[in-house]
């Protein structure tokens, strides 16, 4: 008892100040906890302070043009008309291609890599989407431009001949422009850059699928496909909205690629082989020769496409989170 | 003697049950073939833009790709080839200056994220806010920094440049540094406390090393990104001919180069585009090769 006691008192008061003062002391602690609570903080700072700026700069084109600025179509900066449906629209039609191009290839990648792929080619084929995501948007655009553009224009001729007699299909596969920069060709270019990032969130999503469920599939009979139907798929809907929906705000935010290959043309068209124009797009090109009120309308631009891509951005992380979280929850 | 009176099922009659794939039905293994068949061929799909985009980057690149091209200072004529020297310090510049204010910051995040905040309402707000603002369009952010820093200091600058790219790489470097951080185990820091260490001293002689090669690589990939970035440069850097140490004076950067060069009808103009791309290309890909070998070095060690 009375040994035990002994060893219980504090140290001599020397070796205690010598201990704690060798980490600089309690100062040093809130120092370097302040330090690295300013830099978490400054990620909502500058997303507010992007907001907050952008939003005051644009607000003279913004007020002047009221409600017009998103359903007029009549961009004419000497004028000083700024509608800017054409560019929402051209947005959209593209982010729509893209999507449609990208979402099935993309999920059957990544269902390859975790249900199918021996493991051996689950290497290959990661390198290959690391790679696929290195290369530069704006190499994208010098190949769409110089390249694809030009390589597409017998094709949508072929689709033009063949489905322009037909109602709704002929206003959709239109006459080709002459260079092939379109909607089209603007909308493979992006489906081949937001590839990547759908695949790594689908496969973090189908990797969370327990493999109890699909053992369970297997027992009762079912074939690979029955069981990715059957297991994987109810799994991971809720993630996989997730990943398509944060693809569709890299597409609708996605520049250089979509300037180069889109064509310049400020129309609203049915025709996915004519030249159009998006919001990201008409901002770069005439950024250099803007002054005044249209450089404030091409901010205002960049406000609409930042509040709608974090919209889009925060409903695509909230539902991928959930997802996440009611899986693991499964999983247990 | 009911079930001797029942008719058996087709296919096992007498036999035990006939367990094979050929019991299946047809439709059923015709729809298995088919659609596995499908997804083996998607990674086929995917792998087609990649070699095009890089056979064709490398066959037009090698033709114009010289010493001299690599050097000479930059022009827009429609005569002269001229180079991409002044682009490529440009870029180096711009982009290690963006990497110096990022990669700190970032990892501090980080550091709060993952050793303070936890999964405190505060971190987990930082937390949705940076994976938000690494869905931000890059032309948004090159818009930000022309209106908050350009303007103010009426001046393109590669300064500014390096700014916009510091604001793209930091939500990327404060992510991947969390999950490297998490990865470290908790041993590591009980063991650290309990030799009397604070806690700042845990953190940066304890954990930070243990994670640095993690750390070191998620942030070369982030560079790697960057360095790529075209819109937010093109807004705000200017347009220079020549070599520009000043990072206060307007500078030249090799994405900026393959897009105004991109949309040229001179073909000595797209010419000096596909040599600026392999350029460019080369620089990326040795930054994520290394990222890559520092990972894999990495994992070897946890092993």
């Amino acid at each position: 008892m009375k040994i035990l006691t002994e060893t219980q008192t504090a140290p001599p008061a020397e070796t205690r100040t010598s201990l704690t003062s060798k980490g600089g002391g309690p100062r040093a602690d809130r120092l370097f906890r302040s330090m690295a609570l300013a830099a978490g903080l400054l990620v909502l700072a500058i997303l507010a302070l992007i907001l907050i700026t952008t939003t005051r700069q644009a607000w003279p084109a913004l007020s002047d043009q009221g409600l017009s600025f998103l359903t007029s179509r009549e961009w004419n900066p000497p004028a000083g008309k700024f509608g800017a449906l054409a560019f929402i629209y051209g947005t959209g039609v593209v982010s729509l291609i893209s999507l449609i191009l990208s979402v099935p290839i993309s999920i059957g990648i990544a269902l390859f890599m975790t249900e199918l792929a021996p493991r051996r080619l689950r290497g290959p084929a990661v390198t290959v989407i690391d790679l696929l995501a290195a290369v530069p948007s704006v190499v994208f655009g010098l190949w769409g431009i110089l390249v694809v553009a030009p390589a597409l224009v017998p094709i949508y001729r072929w689709f033009n001949d063949v489905f322009g007699g037909i109602p709704v299909l002929g206003k959709l596969f239109g006459s080709p422009v002459g260079g092939g920069r379109s909607f089209m060709t603007a909308g493979i270019i992006l489906a081949i850059m937001i590839t990547p990032i759908i695949i790594s969130i689908s496969r973090e999503v189908f990797a969370t699928v327990p493999s109890a469920d699909k053992e369970a599939a297997y027992a009762l009979g079912a074939t690979r496909w029955e069981m990715i139907r059957g297991a994987v798929f109810p799994h991971s809907f809720g993630g996989l909205v997730g990943a398509v929906m944060l693809g569709l705000g890299r597409a609708m935010g996605e520049t250089i690629a979509v300037a180069l290959t889109i064509g310049a043309a400020v129309q609203v068209t049915p025709n996915i082989f004519a030249g159009g124009e998006a919001m990201p797009a008409v901002i770069v090109r005439q950024w250099g020769e803007s002054s005044g009120m249209h450089t404030a309308a091409l901010v205002g631009l960049g406000v609409v496409l930042f509040a709608i891509t974090v919209v889009v951005n925060l409903i695509a992380r909230l539902v991928v989170n959930r997802a996440e979280i009611r899986m693991k929850g499964a999983a247990s | 003697m009911t079930a001797a009176t029942r008719p058996a099922p087709a296919g096992a009659t007498g036999s035990p049950v006939d367990l094979t794939r050929r019991s299946l039905l047809r439709r059923r293994r015709l729809t298995n073939r088919v659609v596995t068949s499908a997804i083996a061929l998607a990674p086929l799909i995917a792998l087609v833009p990649l070699g095009l985009v890089t056979y064709t980057v490398i066959s037009k690149g090698f033709a114009v790709m010289s010493s001299a091209f690599l050097s000479s200072d930059v022009t827009f004529s429609s005569r002269r080839l001229g180079g991409v020297g002044p682009a490529i310090q440009g870029t180096l510049l711009i982009t290690a200056l963006a990497a110096l204010i990022a990669i700190p910051l970032g990892v501090f995040g980080a550091i709060y994220l993952n050793e303070y905040g936890k999964q405190n309402r505060l971190a987990r707000v930082i937390r949705t806010t940076s994976d938000v603002m690494t869905g931000v369009p890059s032309i948004v952010m090159g818009l930000f920094i022309y209106v908050s820093w350009v303007l103010l200091f009426d001046a393109q600058s590669g300064l500014a440049a390096a700014l916009a790219l510091a604001c793209l790489m930091l939500p990327v470097v404060i992510r991947s540094s969390e999950e490297m951080l998490r990865l470290v185990p908790d041993e590591l820091r009980q063991a650290s406390l309990a030799l009397g260490a604070r806690k700042w001293r845990t953190t940066v002689t304890v954990v930070l090393p243990a994670a640095i090669s993690g750390i070191t690589s998620g942030s070369l990939l982030a560079i790697a990104r960057a360095a790529g970035e075209t819109a937010p440069i093109v807004l705000v850097i200017g347009l220079v001919a020549k070599p520009e140490w000043n990072l206060l004076q307007p500078n030249v950067a090799l994405p900026q180069l393959i897009y105004s060069n991109a949309s040229s009808p001179f073909p000595i103009a797209q010419d000096r585009a596909w040599g600026a791309a392999l350029t460019l290309i080369v620089i990326v890909l040795v930054t994520t090769i290394i990222a890559r070998f520092v990972a894999n070095r990495y994992a070897i060690k946890e092993r």
